[in-house]
């Protein structure tokens, strides 16, 4: 097939590996302190941090992926889109000002901040470490086989490269370097997007209406309304979306971005500019989707292989040419090492200061100490990302990604909103709640159709007769209601006389920031 | 346990424990505004996928408008937010810090 060897997805891949790391190495001499490591010492701009912000977060599956499901299915691709885009508001709303106020490097100093921390952090590190290890797999599994299809590089090696230079970025260049990789990435991403979908319009009199017409025309009005693609039944859409928007609001390398910009109001601003590319960009890819439905057809996409993921790419090919072509392809690449970058750092900080510092150490441990740690903890969870990409070649993992939004939902969101937001909150609500969501969201996904049926390969009339079969191919709506009800009941029958006292302490901190409470303390 | 009364104790100092109840009233305010925006669409796609289905003009059905509709108010609503804690939450703070 044409993508095998493409030199100019080669050159322009190498322009970006020279880029990033001559940043890494630049980055490496400003990273001394676990501040500057966890943190970038606290010194990002909010419009440097919403780039970042996009960057962790936009996927190839944002682009190749969603591209895919439009250009087969029409309107229904959207309902991800925006799936991604609503938990971005929560965030801001809910979240944003309490976390940054309150936490130094992770949403886990948020949860014990009242609370006693070694139970809360280690239950803490159990859901995130969940999320991470579930997100990163499925990160991990998509790229090696789109790298095999966009560069012809066999998965083993693909796998391989992609681990060592993102392990290159974490261990060198900590914060500072991973946060100009996403930057960077997510530059090109809206570039490439947002030219793929004007040269398609060129097309359509830049009329986006014409093109959807043309689509409606071409392959009837179907591909404007909603499908069954989606979701099974009714409640299963629901359950999805509680998934996706909750989930988003309590992702870990999400919100590790609020503790590297210098004070709170440029965290509010970063997620309000996050907020903005990331939707601008989904409208794009629902353009370019349609264009590669109309003007490559959905049988070339599947005929060029993996699972409607050459869309985007075959669409740059037949409007852009072959160097079009290349740059999209070397885009999702950087796509992919800067997502599975961020997600090994947000790993990284949790084992490091919630589990070694706070609950090995008990708070207290050497910055010498800490950065060995840190960096001992990168060169484990990359190889762990190599090892399990590996060893889930060819597995259906496209779950993964769901799963980890539904566990985050449902074991970080909980006693994320409820330690700030109820005087009543205990130490054993909190791990109660936390792990009640981690157990119930694995569990009912392995009773669910997505396990039993898409990955087990059973048949669906077979299983939905077992007592135990799970109806929900998204189990957020059930686990995240029952983690809440976990979290009050455990609460409510438990006293905590100093997660009560120290509440009015929390809302002033939260509204004050810690240098006024620095002040008060005197 | 979102309720003001139950985030500010009773006896709480006045100005911080005004602006505190503003605060958690327009976040709470924003944020249900938003899950019904949200979810609102999501039932419509689950439930009434006849009536979201309908063509409203040439190449426009009312679920692609809605779609982009939710996409664009969530950054609105967003942009709401900032404004008014940039113009009014922020300079308030900073009048009860000094």
């Amino acid at each position: 097939m044409q993508a095998a060897n493409n030199p100019l997805a080669i050159t322009f891949f190498f322009i970006f590996m020279a880029l990033t790391l001559g940043i890494t190495y630049w980055a490496a001499r400003r990273t001394r302190t676990t501040e500057q490591f966890f943190a970038a010492g606290g010194q990002i701009t909010a419009w440097q941090n919403g780039w970042a912000l996009a960057g962790d977060f936009l996927s190839a599956a944002a682009l190749l992926g969603i591209a895919g499901i439009i250009t087969s299915n029409g309107f229904d691709g959207l309902i991800y889109s925006i799936g991604f885009l609503v938990g971005w508001p929560i965030i801001s709303f809910l979240i944003v000002e309490p976390l940054r106020n309150l936490g130094k490097f992770t949403f886990a100093d948020v949860v014990a901040y009242r609370l006693r921390q070694r139970p809360v952090r280690m239950a803490a590190a159990i859901g995130t470490l969940t999320v991470i290890l579930l997100y990163l797999i499925a990160q991990m599994v998509a790229t090696g086989s789109l790298i095999k299809l966009l560069f012809g590089l066999p998965y083993v090696a693909s796998v391989v490269v992609v681990g060592t230079a993102m392990l290159t970025y974490v261990i060198f260049g900590g914060m500072l370097a991973t946060t100009w990789v996403q930057v960077i990435k997510a530059v090109l991403l809206s570039l490439g997007g947002l030219v793929l979908a004007l040269l398609v319009l060129m097309h359509f009199e830049m009329n986006p209406l014409n093109l959807f017409s043309a689509a409606a025309e071409k392959y009837g009005t179907r591909v404007l309304q909603p499908g069954a693609k989606v979701a099974g039944s009714g409640w299963d859409a629901i359950s999805l979306g509680v998934g996706l928007m909750f989930g988003t609001a309590a992702l870990p390398h999400i919100l590790m971005r609020a503790f590297t910009v210098p004070d709170v109001k440029e965290a509010r601003m970063s997620i309000l500019y996050a907020t903005g590319i990331i939707g601008s960009f989904h409208l794009l890819v629902f353009v370019i989707g349609f264009g590669a439905m109309v003007l490559v057809g959905p049988e070339a996409v599947t005929k060029a292989g993996g699972g409607g993921n050459m869309a985007a790419p075959l669409l740059a090919l037949t409007v852009g040419g072959n160097g079009f072509f290349g740059f999209i392809c070397a885009v999702a690449f950087a796509t992919m090492l800067a997502v599975v970058a961020g997600l090994t750092l947000s790993g990284v900080v949790t084992v490091c200061h919630d589990l070694w510092v706070n609950v090995v150490r008990s708070g207290e441990a050497p910055e010498r100490e800490q950065l060995t740690v840190a960096r001992i903890a990168t060169v484990a969870i990359a190889a762990l990302a190599v090892f399990l990409g590996i060893v889930f070649e060819g597995q259906n993992v496209a779950f993964m990604a769901g799963l980890a939004f539904a566990v985050a939902a449902a074991a970080n969101f909980p006693a994320l909103l409820l330690s700030i937001t109820w005087k009543r909150f205990t130490t054993s609500g909190a791990v109660a709640s936390i792990l009640v969501g981690t157990i119930s969201s694995l569990l009912l996904i392995c009773l669910s159709p997505t396990v039993q049926v898409d990955v087990m390969g059973r048949s669906l009339a077979e299983v939905s007769q077992a007592w135990w079969f799970v109806p929900m191919k998204n189990p957020a709506l059930i686990c995240m209601p029952l983690s809440f009800l976990v979290a009050v009941a455990v609460s409510l029958a438990t006293e905590e006389d100093g997660a009560e006292s120290s509440f009015r302490e929390m809302r002033r901190r939260i509204m004050f920031g810690a240098s006024r409470e620095a002040v008060a303390a005197e | 346990m979102l309720s003001p009364d139950k985030v500010v104790p009773p006896g709480e100092d006045d100005d911080f424990g005004r602006l505190s109840r503003t605060r958690s009233r327009v976040a709470v305010a924003l944020s249900i505004v938003m899950i019904a925006m949200y979810f609102g669409f999501m039932t419509m796609f689950a439930f009434a996928k006849p009536t979201m289905g309908m063509i409203l003009a040439p190449g426009l059905s009312l679920c692609i408008l809605l779609g982009a509709g939710v996409i664009v108010g969530s950054f609105v609503l967003c942009l709401v937010y900032v404004v008014w804690a940039n113009r009014f939450y922020d300079p308030a703070v900073r009048r009860i810090m000094s």
